[in-house]
């Protein structure tokens, strides 16, 4: 058996201390955490997590019947093998000078993604994606020099339905 | 009408039902424990130390089946109880713990014994709370016991800031819980039953492991069904013991490290394993990839994060024992093995090593089969850790439920005098041994003084081998008997048994065994006996670490010479 990445939902119960209690049973089981995003879900009351792990299909089912034992976990579902939309939100601040600000809208533009600030040596960069597109825009705009990046993790959800 | 937040808990635990509270108190539960006189329903018993308070409300639980309670202030009193909490947590007993914390505005600011239980406790508590406000103290304790004591059973802890506990509010206890992320699965897939009935219809070897899950789940009856409709042995884990008779013809006695060499050599060579309320604990599957290498595996379990975690598992089942064994019954035709059987019966017969040779001094062993003899096994036993709690687990005969307690998952030394006291009070009528090490008794000593002034006729034998026996065990088999740190010199445990205000007795030789066991038992209170036993007795067999199970190492033969008194293992059924 090899690791991949899986995606898992949980929708949690909306009460203090949930996040903590979700983060140490990563830590406590050993299972790697390659991303984790919290929000509001469609009911009042209820977060949902997007959690990216790393593991094998064993370990990962371990993972799930854990995070479904931690009492505020309503439901926990692995949606790696489903037809899914995924999503990541990325800012980055690159260095800009008069000379490369042009070369990095276009490429920007390429990417569909947005300059949401311009400062005289700076620009920082909005971009929504999958992380390969992420990844890809990063590796064209390595050369002008990245002083700072920001990303969301995965955010996912099954299509259709 | 309004009641102030302390009252509330104690009319919250009136309504749970509880009778018992062990604890020990503090500035930050001093308003809790004042509102204590006005509920004379609730017995409070003051223990000497917090991890006595939660040991005896774990072995309280074990003994009854019922929550146990224990309470502890903020700071160092929390934290005393974490030892116990998490015995009570790998053990999966039904625990509240109550404890007090600072004042709400002075949470995260360090004050005066302020420690964060709730995120110290986090991975040893099946849930916990910290609560914010009075008015919602009678819910989370309703929450709090409906955790501890369903599904997969364990202790729940409610922090409970000081001015909580004085603040007022409407007391109305909620007959309901509302826990939508918690529903515990307690009927078994009926495809997966099926499947599994067709498995053991056509097994030759089949072996049950019984595991505490039956005891939790009271299927004894069930489970007696199944073992004799289709003649399968019955093994269990240390926890298990007494959820399956051990004078049955059909039980091979406990696997494991030091299981009986029959029930390891049945599981090795089993060709059907039907696992029940059991989690394949590394001491009773020794090397997991060497575990059971030719069958194929059952496993019924209430908790689906058990399935699969340890241990291949071919048939999962997730579900509350009685029932899912209701339905398996149904499908199971009856069957005799008699090859398997009479194959059992043969390994049984040439290696019952298991009875002590002969020598100068006391052997241990010889302590634990005569307060089987003594007691014609009606009494629960409730050890310490080490090479004493596997004496306990071989030598007496358990025939009831619960009759043995002991820490198996955390092993925790200092479980056994705490934990008996617990257990005698919950179960008064009933006759309670604490059978521990000179080692361990040491942790929670202090406990004598509870059993005294609490009247908890616990009779208690020390079996003083002047070492922390299992560690020199280990030392002397892997480690070229190399003895470090593990000799102890002293106490005199008949001193202090006076000065706590209990007789005592010393026993050195084997004439004496039995007379002064009579003797306590027929004194009405407390009873220590410091049993002077040889001190490097080892127990067997052992599959040492790293092996696996049908690896085990006998009593060194040349040793063994039949005993003039005879006793042995308490299976020899087969
Ligand atoms: C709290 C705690 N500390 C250390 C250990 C490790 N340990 C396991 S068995 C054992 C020896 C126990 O000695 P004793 O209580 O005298 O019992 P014996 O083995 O001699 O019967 C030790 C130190 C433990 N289980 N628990």
């Amino acid at each position: 058996m090899f690791s991949t990445k899986h995606t898992i939902i949980a929708l949690v119960a909306d009460k203090p201390g949930v996040l903590n209690r979700v983060a140490s049973l990563f830590r406590r089981r050993s299972f790697n955490i390659e991303s984790l995003a919290v929000g509001h879900a469609e009911q009042g009351g209820i977060s949902r997590m997007t959690i990216v792990v790393d593991g094998t299909s064993a370990t990962v089912e371990q993972l799930r019947k854990q995070l479904d034992k931690v009492t505020e976990v309503i439901r926990v579902s692995d949606i790696t093998q489903e037809n899914t939309v995924d999503r990541e939100l990325a800012l980055v601040k690159i260095k800009a000078t008069s000379q490369t600000r042009s070369e990095i809208i276009q490429i920007v533009d390429i990417f569909r993604a947005n300059i949401v600030d311009v400062s005289p040596d700076s620009l920082i960069v909005e971009v929504t994606g999958d992380e390969e597109k992420i990844e890809s825009l990063f590796n064209l705009l390595r050369g002008f020099g990245i002083k700072e990046i920001a990303r969301t993790g995965r955010l996912a959800m099954t299509r259709g339905m | 009408m309004k009641l102030s937040g302390a009252q509330i808990v104690c009319e919250s635990l009136v309504r749970e039902g509880v009778q018992i509270i062990f604890g020990f108190p503090g500035g930050a539960v001093i308003p809790l424990y004042d509102s204590l006189p006005q509920y004379p329903q609730l017995r409070h018993v003051l223990v000497r130390h917090e991890q006595g308070a939660a040991h005896a409300a774990d072995g309280y639980a074990r003994a009854t089946g019922k929550v146990g309670v224990c309470f502890a202030t903020s700071g160092p009193g929390a934290a005393n109880l974490v030892t116990g909490i998490a015995t009570a947590y790998l053990d999966s007993s039904p625990m509240v713990a109550i404890t007090g914390q600072v004042a709400r505005a002075f949470i995260g600011k360090d004050a005066f014994q302020e420690i964060d239980i709730t995120g110290i406790t986090h991975p040893i508590t099946k849930h916990n709370y910290l609560a914010s406000s009075a008015e919602e103290l009678a819910t989370l304790i309703k929450e709090a016991f409906y955790l501890a004591r369903t599904g997969r059973p364990g202790p729940v802890l409610i922090d409970i800031p000081r001015d909580v506990f004085i603040e007022q509010a409407e007391f109305h206890y909620p007959d309901k819980v509302n826990l939508p992320g918690y529903k515990p699965t307690l009927h078994g897939h009926p495809a997966q039953i099926k499947k599994a009935a067709q498995l053991i219809n056509k097994a030759s070897q089949p072996v049950i492991i019984a595991g505490r899950g039956v005891t939790i789940s009271t299927a004894y009856a069930e489970l007696k069904e199944l073992a004799e409709k289709a003649q399968i042995p019955v093994v269990t884990t240390l926890l298990g013991i007494g959820s399956f008779p051990e004078s049955h013809v059909l039980s091979l006695g406990m696997l494991g490290m030091h299981g009986t060499a029959c029930a390891n050599m049945a599981v090795d060579s089993a060709d059907v394993i039907i696992s029940i309320g059991m989690r394949f604990d590394d001491r009773a599957t020794a090397r997991v990839d060497g575990f059971a290498p030719k069958a194929r595996i059952i496993h019924i379990d209430i908790d689906p994060a058990e399935i699969g975690k340890n241990v291949r598992v071919d048939i999962p089942i997730v579900g509350d024992a009685t029932n899912v064994l209701r339905a398996l019954n149904k499908l199971i035709v009856s069957q005799s093995h008699v090859d398997w059987i009479r194959q059992l019966n043969e390994w049984h017969r040439e290696h019952s090593t298991t009875r002590v040779k002969e020598g100068e001094g006391l052997p241990p062993q010889y302590v634990i089969a005569k307060i089987y003899q003594v007691t014609g096994g009606n009494a629960t036993i409730v050890t310490g850790v080490g090479q004493n709690q596997m004496w306990a687990a071989q030598y007496f005969r358990y025939n009831k439920p619960d009759s043995l307690i002991s820490s198996g998952g955390l092993g925790t030394m200092g479980f056994g005098l705490p934990a008996a006291i617990g257990a005698k009070i919950g179960c008064p009528e009933g006759i309670t041994w604490c059978v521990d090490g000179d080692g361990g008794f040491q942790m929670t000593i202090q406990e004598l003084a509870t059993a005294v002034q609490e009247r908890a006729a616990v009779k208690i034998a020390i079996i003083n081998n002047s070492f922390l026996g299992m560690v020199r065990q280990w030392q002397e088999f892997f480690y070229q008997s190399r003895y470090v740190a593990t000799f102890l010199s002293g106490p005199d445990f008949v001193k202090i048994a006076e000065a706590y205000g209990l007789p005592g007795l010393r026993v050195k030789d084997k004439s004496e065994v039995v007379p002064a066991i009579e003797q306590a038992m027929e004194h009405e209170g407390p009873f220590l006996i410091d049993f002077v036993v040889e001190p490097e007795a080892n127990v067997y067999p052992m599959v040492p670490p790293g092996a696996a199970l049908g690896k085990f190492i006998e009593e060194p033969r040349k040793e063994m010479v039949a005993p003039t008194d005879s006793f042995h293992l308490g299976v020899s059924n087969i």
